[in-house]
C-alpha cells in the first residue's frame, strides 16, 4: 500500500537525530512557546531556531503548566493573553512556505488535545508537518487511547523517563518510546540550570543501554559545556527555558544555538 | 451536566458504585479520576498507594489515628440539633459540627491521617496548597505534632482574604510561600506544591487536601474523611431516631462532601445534594460550580469535570469562599453526579452570606463562608420540602473569614 512505503512522519524525527549524531555531535532539540512573545513573531523565531537546530519542539501553553518551571510559565501566560489557540497554531503551521526544514513536535499537557478531540487531532497535525508529540502528564499507563490515535497516521508519542525511574519501568519506557526517549535530566520542573555531574552522565548511559531510539536529555540545558560533556553519552539535547530566555531578550536564536554544539 | 460525550451507563455504574467497586484498580471511580502527572511522579505514587495497601489496614496504624482523632483533634464531633432553623425554615434541622474539631474544620481529618502515613513512609518534608487556609492551618498542626518540616504554599489572594490563618499557620511553624502566578488561588497554589514534589519526590510527601488529584490521594482523602458521616448517620439514628431524608454539603474540590456523603452513599432513600459556589452567577467565570457548569476534561491529574473554555484551558473561577474557589470537582463526585445518586445546585454569593448570619443568629453559630453555601442550599430545600428531616455538614468555623465578612456582612456597622 502506498501509505506503507511512505516513510512514517515519527521516523524522520530518529532520522534526524542520528543524521546529527551521525556528524559527530548531539543533536539540538529547540524549543519555543507556541504563540510566544506573539504571533507575527514566533513564526519568525520558529525560522530562525529551524536554520539552526535538528529538530523543533512547539510548546502548546496550557494554564496549569505544573511540570514547567519560571520562564515557560511566564512565556505560556503571555500567548495565552495573546490569544493563543491550538487550531491556531495548527493553521499557522500548515500555511508555512516554505515549510520548516526539521520535523516538528509539539509539546503539549492533554487537556489541550482533548478539547481538540483526540479523533480529528491526528490528521489536523499530521497536514500541519508535526511529527509527534510530547505529553507531559500523560504517563504510559493512560496513554492508550493517545497512542492508538496518533499510531493512525504514523505520529510519535515520545515517552520521558526521569532518574528516578526504576529500572524495570525504564526499559518498558524506552521500549514503548516513538521518535526519541526524552530523558530528563533531573527532578524538578524546566529551566533550573543544571551541572552536570557522573550520576547523570551514568544515568543517560543507562537510558542509551537500553533504548532502541535516541536518546535527548532535556531540563536545564543552557550551555556549551554542558552540551559538551553529555557528548557521547546522548544523542541530543533539548534546550527549552534557555531559548525562550533567548527569545524574551529579542537575540538571535540561531546565533545561540549554534553557538551551543559548535 | 455536559456529560452526553461520555454515554455514561448510570444503572451499570450505580450497581458498581453500591458493591464498593471505586476506585477500581487504575485509580477510576467510573469514567473520572486516573493519574495523569509528570513521570518523575509515577514512582512516588505508586510507593504511596503501595503503602496505603499495607499501613491503612494495619492495626496499629488504626489505633494510632483513632488516639490522635480523640484525644488532640477532639472527635466524635457532636450532632446539634438546630432548634431555631428548624422552626425559620420549618423543617428538622441537624448540623454535623466539624467546626468543633481541631484547627475548626474537617481538614484536620486528613491532615493528621496523611502526616502518620507521612511518618510511616520515612518522609523528610511535607508540603501543602491551601485556598482557605483551614488545609494548611490543619497541616501545619499535624506537622507540628509529629515532628515534621512543612511547607505549605497559598494563593497571594487568599493570603490577604485569608490572613488569620497565615498567621496561625507560621506560629504552628510552617513556612508559607506566596503564589503569585497562575490565578493565585488554590488552583495555582496546588500546581505549586506539585512543583515542589516534583523536585524531591523521593523525601517530600505531599499532604493533598481536597478530594482531587492524581490516584490514590481521591480515595485517601475519602477514606480519613469518612469518619464525619460514619459518626454523623450513627448519631442521627441515636439523636433523632432515624437517618435524614436529605443529607447536605458545600462542594469545592469534595473532601468534606465526600467524607459526609459517602457512608450514606447506600442508603438510597436518603438524598445527597452538594452545593457548589454559585459566585455571582451562571457565566463562565462568575462562580466556580464545576459539577453544574463544567465538562469532562484532565487538571491536576485527574480526569473530571472542570470549568474550561473550547480550547480547554482552565477559567479563572470567583467565589466569595476561597476553601470552594476552583475549577474542578472531585472525580467521585462527579461520578455520583453523572448516575444521579448525587443532587448538586449551586449557592450564589450573597444567599451563602446571608444564610452565615442567619446561623450565627439563630443558632450562635459562626459558620465558615464555605459551609454557609450548604446553609443557603437547605433553605431553599426545606422552602420546597416542608417538614424535612435534613442534615447539613458544617464543615468549619468561620473565625478566619472575618477579613472578608469587615467588608461585606459588618460594612458600615463598625461606627
Amino acid at each position: 500500500m502506498n501509505a506503507q512505503a511512505k516513510v512514517a512522519p515519527r521516523d524522520s524525527i530518529s532520522t534526524a537525530i542520528r543524521g546529527a549524531a551521525a556528524s559527530g555531535r548531539p543533536a539540538l532539540v529547540g524549543f519555543t512557546t507556541g504563540g510566544f512573545p506573539d504571533r507575527d513573531r514566533f513564526v519568525r523565531d520558529l525560522r530562525a531556531i529551524a536554520a539552526a537546530a535538528d529538530v523543533v519542539e512547539i510548546g502548546v501553553p496550557f494554564s496549569d503548566p505544573m511540570a514547567d518551571g519560571a520562564t515557560i510559565q511566564r512565556a505560556s501566560f503571555a500567548s495565552l493573553k495573546g490569544g493563543f489557540t491550538l487550531p491556531w497554531l495548527l493553521g499557522e503551521l500548515e500555511g508555512m512556505r516554505p515549510r520548516p526544514r526539521v520535523p516538528l513536535l509539539l509539546m503539549s499537557y492533554l487537556n489541550p488535545l482533548l478539547a481538540y478531540g483526540l479523533n480529528r487531532l491526528p490528521d489536523a497535525a499530521a497536514k500541519a508537518g508535526v511529527c509527534g508529540f510530547i505529553i507531559p502528564d500523560l504517563p504510559y499507563e493512560e496513554s492508550s487511547e493517545v497512542r492508538a490515535a496518533l499510531d493512525r497516521v504514523g505520529l510519535a508519542l515520545v515517552q520521558m523517563v526521569t532518574p528516578v525511574t526504576p529500572a524495570a519501568r525504564l526499559r518498558m519506557l524506552c521500549e514503548a518510546s516513538q521518535g526519541f526517549v526524552y530523558a530528563v535530566t533531573m527532578t524538578g520542573t524546566t529551566g533550573k540550570s543544571v551541572a552536570v555531574p557522573d550520576e547523570v552522565l551514568d544515568y543517560m548511559d543507562r537510558v542509551r543501554v537500553v533504548s532502541p531510539v535516541p536518546v535527548c536529555a532535556g531540563f536545564g540545558i543552557r550551555t556549551a559545556e554542558q552540551v559538551a560533556r553529555m557528548h557521547g553519552h546522548v544523542d541530543g539535547v533539548v534546550v527549552g527555558s534557555a531559548l525562550v530566555e533567548v527569545l524574551e531578550r529579542g537575540e538571535d536564536p540561531t546565533a545561540f544555538l549554534r553557538a551551543l554544539a559548535p | 451536566m455536559n456529560i452526553e460525550a461520555l454515554r455514561i451507563d448510570r444503572e451499570a455504574l450505580l450497581a458498581q458504585t453500591l458493591q464498593g467497586a471505586f476506585p477500581d484498580a487504575r485509580g477510576r471511580f467510573g469514567p473520572f479520576g486516573g493519574r495523569y502527572v509528570p513521570e518523575t511522579l509515577v514512582p512516588a505514587l505508586d510507593r504511596l498507594e503501595q503503602g496505603i495497601r499495607e499501613i491503612l489496614p494495619d492495626p496499629a496504624f488504626k489505633a494510632e489515628l483513632d488516639r490522635q482523632l480523640r484525644t488532640w483533634v477532639g472527635r466524635p464531633t457532636p450532632l446539634t440539633f438546630a432548634s431555631e432553623l428548624s422552626r425559620r425554615w420549618g423543617a428538622e434541622v441537624w448540623l454535623k459540627r466539624e467546626d468543633l474539631a481541631h484547627t475548626g474544620a474537617h481538614k484536620i481529618n486528613n491532615a493528621i491521617g496523611q502526616g502518620l502515613l507521612a511518618k510511616r513512609l520515612g518522609a523528610r518534608r511535607v508540603v501543602a496548597e491551601t485556598g482557605a487556609g483551614q488545609h494548611g492551618v490543619a497541616t501545619a498542626a499535624a506537622c507540628a505534632r509529629l515532628g515534621l518540616p512543612c511547607t505549605v504554599y497559598m494563593g497571594s489572594i487568599d493570603m490577604e482574604r485569608q490572613s488569620p490563618n497565615v498567621g496561625r499557620m507560621k506560629l504552628l511553624g510552617a513556612e508559607v510561600v506566596p503564589v503569585t502566578g497562575g490565578d493565585q488561588t488554590l488552583r495555582a497554589a496546588i500546581d505549586e506544591a506539585l512543583r515542589d514534589w516534583v523536585a524531591d519526590p523521593d523525601g517530600t510527601f505531599y499532604v493533598l487536601g481536597s478530594a482531587v488529584g492524581p490516584h490514590p490521594y481521591p480515595y485517601l482523602v475519602r477514606e480519613f474523611q469518612r469518619v464525619i458521616g460514619i459518626e454523623a448517620r450513627a448519631q442521627m439514628l441515636a439523636q433523632a431516631g432515624a437517618l435524614p431524608d436529605v443529607v447536605v454539603a458545600c462542594v469545592g474540590g469534595g473532601s468534606n462532601a465526600i467524607g459526609l456523603f459517602h457512608p450514606f452513599v447506600g442508603d438510597l432513600a436518603v438524598q445527597l445534594l452538594g452545593f457548589e459556589a454559585g459566585g455571582t452567577g451562571p457565566g463562565l467565570g462568575q462562580n466556580a460550580a464545576s459539577l453544574a457548569y463544567g465538562t469532562p476534561g484532565v487538571l491536576q491529574g485527574c480526569y473530571s469535570l472542570l470549568l474550561q473554555d473550547e480550547h480547554g484551558q482552565i477559567q479563572e473561577t470567583h467565589s466569595v469562599s476561597a476553601g470552594l474557589d476552583y475549577p474542578g470537582v472531585g472525580p467521585e463526585h462527579a461520578l455520583l453526579a453523572s448516575i444521579g445518586r448525587l443532587d448538586f445546585a449551586a449557592a450564589e454569593d450573597g444567599e451563602s452570606l446571608e444564610a452565615l448570619a442567619e446561623c450565627c443568629r439563630a443558632e450562635g453559630i459562626l459558620p465558615a463562608i464555605e459551609s454557609a453555601h450548604a446553609f443557603a442550599g437547605a433553605r431553599k430545600h426545606a422552602k420546597r420540602h416542608p417538614g424535612c428531616r435534613i442534615l447539613i455538614g458544617l464543615s468549619g468555623r468561620g473565625d478566619k473569614d472575618m477579613p472578608t465578612l469587615q467588608r461585606t456582612l459588618l460594612k458600615g456597622t463598625d461606627r
